[in-house]
């Protein structure tokens, strides 16, 4: 069966990673941009970064078959500083037109700080004035339902963008409903000790049903896994569902969610 | 969506469930071995809380563990944040 992989990062993946993902069956892939795992020095980093991620990636996974999307924005990580974040966001409407560009995303909370959502409400303006798709990240552990709350309270009070164009992603058992109830796209992160087990997220489709659910690997340069869609495939077999509702998850639900930006052009394989 | 019973899934889970316990309480086992203690630490009394919840009767268990581990979320941050 074919999947998509709506949130990985393939700028810290390997190029054994695209072949075993084309070799599995994945035929899209969406990258948000991200925290490298240090803090960039100046903006002419994040300038760099954005081109590896419109220019270089998607001829990288094309080798393999591979459709490459990305998001644009800057990770909550690096948004406590929000002079910088300013000066990073400036680079953005160069990049959101790009032709694999979905949207604005990841962007979020980290720690639920002031700065953090000074510089997230800057990003939501921006994705309004453009009517961009955002894509959220919401925060590791502790903080998750803390700063889940917080980000839903300022789009709430916004509401100038279509909630069935946003995805607030990594959400777990004490997250997803909240995200569900108000009308977004949730996102699923399968990864082997925090955020969801693929069994979890089999548990999540059986609790809440299939509508507005995705599932993705976000693997990047930690402890992750890029084939982890198919093992949420697996996991939702053993237990013996049918492959149209499996189908559903990890293509059908992918497409739609994408298929609201402007960007994306997908070639279904003959 | 499939319909098994209790039994059946019971069945499926309860070697993955028994590694786990035994995995947990290896882990705490590993703790008490050394020197010190960690009885006063919050993140204990998070994962007291949390064996209480898998223990107990009532359903919902995963998510009311998680937010056994999860910070307090205020109604009124906004005001505090001046946002």
């Amino acid at each position: 069966m074919h999947f998509i992989d709506p949130h990985i990062h393939i700028a810290s993946r390997t190029t054994d990673d695209l072949q075993a993902l084309a070799r599995a069956g994945c035929l899209v892939v969406g990258e948000p941009a991200f925290w490298m795992g240090y803090d960039r020095s100046g903006t002419k980093s994040f300038y760099d970064y954005f081109r590896q991620l419109t220019e270089w990636e998607p001829k990288r996974a094309a080798n393999y078959g591979i459709q490459h999307y990305a998001w644009m924005g800057i990770n909550a990580k690096e948004a406590e500083n929000v002079g910088f974040a300013k000066d990073v966001i400036a680079l953005l409407p160069e990049f959101l037109d790009r032709p694999n560009v979905l949207g604005i995303g990841e962007v979020g909370l980290n720690k639920n700080t002031k700065n953090e959502v000074l510089t997230l409400l800057e990003l939501i303006e921006l994705a309004a004035t453009r009517n961009e798709q955002l894509l959220f990240h919401t925060p590791h552990l502790a903080d998750k339902y803390q700063g889940t709350r917080m980000i839903l309270d300022l789009l709430r009070a916004d509401g100038r963008i279509d909630r069935s164009r946003i995805c607030i992603d990594h959400c777990e058992e004490h997250t997803i409903r909240m995200v569900l109830d108000e009308g977004y796209w949730a996102g699923i992160t399968l990864y082997p000790t925090t955020k969801a087990t693929p069994e979890r997220a089999a548990d999540m489709v059986e609790v809440f049903g299939p509508e507005r659910i995705l599932v993705n690997s976000s693997a990047d340069w930690g402890p992750s896994d890029p084939l982890a869609v198919p093992q949420f495939m697996a996991a939702m077999r053993r237990r013996g569902h049918p492959e149209s509702l499996i189908r559903q998850v990890v293509y059908d639900n992918p497409l739609t969610f994408f298929n609201q930006s402007a960007h994306f052009n997908f070639r279904r394989p003959d | 969506m499939p319909n098994p019973t209790a039994l059946d899934v019971f069945n499926r889970e309860f070697l993955t469930i028994r590694s786990r316990l035994i995995d947990l309480a290896a882990a705490i086992d590993r703790i008490d071995r050394t020197e010190g203690q960690v009885v006063d630490d919050p993140r204990m009394r998070q994962i007291h809380q949390a064996i209480e919840v898998i223990a107990g009767p009532d359903g919902n268990r995963a998510e009311r563990v998680q937010m056994a581990f999860s910070l307090s979320y205020s109604d009124n941050w906004r005001q505090e944040y001046g946002v």
